[in-house]
This record gives C-alpha cells, structure tokens and sequence, in this order.
C-alpha cells in the first residue's frame, strides 16, 4: 500500500469582520478533517455547499496553509517552505472549464506552463514533446495544439484542465467537481476518462462533488461532511447501502432516482444549514435532524465505531 | 380543451454568421393537472421554446409558429400590452438563478405586491395580507418579517422560495419552472420539488419542469418531453420512458446515467450536440448514433406514431417489446 496523502485533525478557520472596536467572526470553514488517500484509489468528499469541500481542496493542494492540523504528503509534512517541491505531486481540476483555462492561451501554452516554471532545465522541444503525449492520453487531437480554449465544447476543455494537471506527473489529482458543470452525455466521457487514467498513472484521486449518482459510481471511499467536519467515513458499499449517520441518510434519500417510483418515502430536512459564523454548540445537524435530543444539543460527537460516525444515536 | 397548446414551434435567432434556428418544429400540448417535463441538453431549445411562448425573446429572435394558444387565446398576434395582462396572472414562470432573478433593490415584499398590485384588484391591506399567505404557502418561517428583507439576506433556497411565492401570487393556471432546483444543494432541492408538486396538486394548476437532470424528471413527472438540438425527438408518460426509451438518444442517455451504470466504464455518446455551423444533414442525431446508416444521413427521420413515443428516428428502438 502505498499512501499519498493523509490528513490529520486538519483545521482551517478564517476571522472576518471585525473592525477598531469589535471582536472579528471567526468562520470554522473546516475542523476535524482526517482522511488519507493510496495511490490508484479514489477518495470522495460529498456534502452541500458550505460544508468545507473547497476549503479542504485548497488545503490539499497547499493553496492555503491550515491553522491547525498536520497534512503529509508522499511521507514528507507539508509547510510552507517546502510547498514549492510538494505542488509536483499534488495537482487540480477545476469544476468550470470555461473560467480555469486563459483565453489568450493556446493550447500548447497552457499545456507547457507548468513545464516551464518547475522543470526550468527542459528544452522547448522536450516540453512540446510532453504535451503532445499529454494530449493523446487524454483524448485530443495533436492539431489542437495551436487552438485557443474558445474552439473547444465543454467536455474538451475538462479534457485539456485535466491534461495540464497530469503535466508534472503527480501521484494525487484533486478534482474539485469536474463534471457538474457538463452535460450528461459529456459527464460520462470525461469520467471514463479519469477511470482510464488513475488505472493507466496509478494515480490517487480525491473527488470531491454533490452528486452522490457520480460519487457512487467512482468513488472508493466515502467522507461526507457537514458545516465544515467530517460526518461519516466509510467504504463505498459502507456509506450508501448501510448509511449511519442521519445527515448521510437525509442526503442519499433526496437524491433523485432514476427510477421512477413516486411511492418512495422521503426524508425530509427541515431548515437549512446554519451559517458558518455562528454553529451550534453540540451536534451541528441537530437543528435539522428528526432524532435530535438534549444529547445533541449539548455535546458535540466525536467521530466513532469502526464505519465512523459522528453521531450520538447512529443509524443501523 | 387543452390549456396550452404549441403546433410546429420554430425560434430563429438572427446572428452575425446567420440564422441559427433554436427551436425546431417543436409541439408542446399541457392540459390542467398535468406536469409535463422538457429535458435535454444545453442548447437542446428547452429554455427557448418558453420564453418565445412567454414574449421574453430579444428582437433578434423570429418565432413561427402553427398553433399556439393558451386557455382559447392565441398568443401569436397578441401586442404586447395584451401579453402583459396574461403573463404574470395565468401563466408564469420560475427561473433558474433564483439570487439573480430578483431584483436587488427593493425587499421582497415590494416585489411579490407588485404582482398583485398590477394584475389584482386588491387594495393595499388586502394585497399584505395575500403576501404573508403566499410566503407561509412556500414554507418560510416568521413570513412578516422576511416580508420586509431584501434579497441578499436570503439564501438561495429561500430566494427561489419567495420566486415560487411571486410566480404563484395570481393563481396561475400554468407555472413554468425552468431548472429551478439547478443552482441548489440536493436536501433543498428535495423541499423545492415536493413543494412544487404538492402546490401542483392543491391548485390543479399545469406545470412545465424544464430540466437536464433525469433524477428529478423521474421523481416528479407525469411525462416527459426529450429534446436534442431544438427538435422534440421523444413523448412519453415518465414510468414508460425510463422502461422503454424508442428514441436512440433517450436510450443512450439514460445508459450514460452513473447510476445505471453495470460496469466501471459507462456507455458514452460519442461527439458533442451539433452546433450552428455544423447541422447535420438528416436525422440531427444521426452523427452520434450507433444505428445510423445512410438513410439516417439523408433524410429527415418521420416522427412515429403514439405507441412508438413519438419518437422521431427512422428505426425507433425497443419497437417490439412494445407490439407484443
């Protein structure tokens, strides 16, 4: 087993407001995250807006450094001072494809700056070689090379996002929802795309997306987390076919099917999420759960039992 | 009588390279009690076909149309004063972004007593008192008060709530909802379906659900309506649909669904939808089609009869099933 990544307690808080007289908001984007990810497997972080997703991307791929915690990369911890090597091995996909690629690039150009910036001692003629190769391996025409980001439909740009992440040859992809933003008949080319590559690369993924159908399908091992901690972890099969925690429960059961079956007994979630600055004492879903007790309310649980949960009253 | 009826609906757009026809020989037919579902792809015409019902169109656009009437009007010669006083009443609509959809500048409450103001006859204790109704009627807490917020203070499945609240404030006998669950989180998404169904059901009212997503189709459609480059390529009731698909496209979608998935590598449409300069001749699908022969290539495919999903392909799929 070889591990690629692995998270422990990480936290990343953010103060805002505040001004001459009064005390800054502390906004707890993500508490609590521990997770580790192995080469050739796929880690799925589901949850709703809010819940820390993007937060814990941008941790991973040391956009921002946490305020608590430790995150390991490929063995070494990674701080600030030695991000600069660690960012070869940790590479991401945007989810919209027409804002992360520039316009006035060429393809060719986007393909070779990564090249260009950390492998300094590489001839022009081997990075074009490179991204040539690149192309192939994720389904573009070499005559594409010298287009501009404009001539391609969505799923081509995914494509190119995610041949330009692959350019450094790194071991964990995080894919920050890459196919919501596509239409259905694209979504499943470019997710047998990255099937084809993390068996092809051996490549980790952390995939991290609100669309439990995709989640499903590719994922295998499950963090689902609310307002900013994980709520449940488990494999796959764990997660969706015995689902523990009440918040896993309400979210797998207001996934529309496809089946259609209008007898179907829905959870309903009363309410919403609580704003981030202000989260509840005790349990956080215990304002919108239908099991909540004194307990909740009170204490905060921990995560617990061996498919964890972080709840006082699990499921099943 | 049918409420809504739309015969051969064409949209075309004028562009700098052309005229690029949005819509194509679409029919749209909604009686009352129906929830009729238009799904397909960006750029399948969907959005296009309701807000060229609607009047909503720039003036680049050229609408023909056969027949399009609703509730005995026709709404093809109608100025656009007499549109005015249909529009918003009896016929409305919920769009997708439901943080942009209102305006910034005024509260919330302003703008669901506009509606009434100008289409009701109510004066003004009777128009507060309608206001606070209908935000109780979506299922917003504490409704006076929200009354008075304005629009950023809410999220966004609240705004879209006040949106549902303000397309409702008339009674219409038609609601249009185009993606209106899109821009939310699923649990919310789930409360703004049920909702809609169950206000569909208490109203008798019809309602249109223009969608991409096949999971909410199936979970809250009566029929369905797939669309692929502004042609209606397939009608059915939504349980025969997903069952039996008679289009190629229809069925290939639904096999590229994750979650149908037997195998770790989906099925997949190969290509992407054609766009303005590179319409196919023939069938409009036949370049993305594993039954296409030169036939398809050729000729415009017939639409099939009723028990054939009126599917409009030359070789429908699962025909036999169906004759047994």
């Amino acid at each position: 087993m070889n591990t690629v990544v692995t998270a422990d307690h990480l936290a990343r808080h953010y103060e805002v407001g505040g001004g001459l007289f009064s005390k800054p908001g502390v906004v707890k984007a993500l508490s609590e995250a521990s997770f580790s990810v192995e080469a050739g497997k796929t880690l799925a972080v589901v949850g709703e807006s809010g819940c820390g997703k993007s937060t814990l991307a941008r941790l991973v791929t040391l956009i921002e450094e946490p305020t608590a915690g430790t995150l390991k990369i490929d063995g070494v911890e990674a701080t600030p001072d030695n991000w600069d090597k660690l960012r070869d091995t940790v590479q991401i996909v945007f989810q919209d494809p027409y804002g992360s690629l520039n316009l006035r690039h060429r393809v060719g150009a986007i393909l070779e700056e990564p090249l260009k910036i950390n492998r300094p001692q590489m001839s022009a003629k081997e990075r074009q070689e490179k991204a040539r190769e690149m192309m192939a391996l994720v389904g573009l025409r070499s005559e594409h090379y010298d287009r501009f980001p404009h001539m391609f439909s969505g799923g081509q740009r995914q494509r190119i996002a995610i041949a330009r992440a692959l350019m450094l040859e790194p071991k964990l992809l995080v894919l920050d929802e890459p196919v919501s933003a596509l239409d259905l008949s694209i979504q499943s080319q470019v997710l047998n795309l990255l099937l084809d590559l993390q068996e092809r690369l051996d490549l980790a993924y952390l995939f991290i997306s609100h669309d439990l159908s995709v989640v499903r399908h590719v994922a295998d091992d499950v963090v689902v987390m609310y307002l900013g901690r994980p709520v449940e972890f488990g494999s796959k099969e764990e997660v969706f076919a015995n689902p523990r925690h009440p918040y896993t429960k309400a979210l797998l059961s207001a996934t529309p099917s496809t089946e259609p079956h209008p007898d179907k007994a829905r959870i309903k979630l009363e309410g919403e999420l609580p704003s981030p600055l202000a989260i509840p004492d005790g349990c956080p879903f215990a304002p919108r759960c239908w099991k909540a007790q004194d307990k909740c309310r009170a204490e905060r649980p921990e995560l617990m039992g061996d498919h964890p949960a972080a709840c006082w009253f699990p499921e099943g | 009588m049918t409420l809504l009826n739309i015969k051969n609906l064409s949209v075309e757009f004028e562009t700098a390279g052309g005229a690029f026809r949005a819509v194509d020989g679409v029919d749209i037919a909604v009686d009352e009690n129906d929830i009729l579902a238009i799904v397909g792809e960006s750029g399948s015409g969907k959005s296009v076909s309701m807000l060229a019902m609607m009047g909503l169109l720039p003036w680049t656009a050229t609408i023909t149309a056969d027949e399009m009437s609703f509730d005995g009007i026709d709404l093809r010669d109608l100025s656009a004063k007499q549109r005015r006083k249909v529009i918003g009443r009896d016929m409305s609509m919920i769009f997708q972004e439901p943080m942009s959809s209102l305006n910034p500048c005024f509260t919330v409450g302003f703008q669901i007593k506009e509606t009434l103001r100008i289409h009701m006859d109510m004066d003004r204790a009777q128009r507060q008192k309608r206001a606070v109704e209908l935000l109780e009627l979506v299922g917003i807490p504490d409704p006076e008060r929200r009354l008075k917020a304005f629009p950023h203070q809410m999220s966004g499945g609240m705004s879209q709530r006040v949106m549902i609240a303000m397309a409702l404030a008339c009674k219409p006998r038609l609601l249009i909802a185009d993606e209106p669950t899109t821009a939310l989180d699923v649990t919310i998404q789930a409360q703004i379906l049920d909702l809609l169904t169950d206000l569909q059901k208490e109203t008798g009212m019809a309602l249109i659900l223009i969608t991409h997503d096949m999971g909410v189709v199936a979970e809250t459609a009566q029929r369905v309506q797939v669309q692929y480059a502004g042609q209606k390529v397939e009608e059915q009731p939504v349980r025969d649909l997903f069952a039996h698909p008679h289009h190629p496209y229809t069925a290939a979608l639904l096999d590229a669904l994750p979650e149908r998935a037997t195998e770790r590598h989906l099925p997949t449409i190969p290509g992407v939808v054609p766009g303005q300069y590179d319409r196919p001749q023939g069938c409009l699908f036949s370049p993305r089609c594993k039954f296409a022969d030169d036939k398809c290539r050729a000729v415009s495919p017939p639409v099939q009869p009723r028990d054939l999903g009126l599917a409009r392909c030359h070789y429908p799929v699962n025909a036999k099933e169906d004759a047994v």
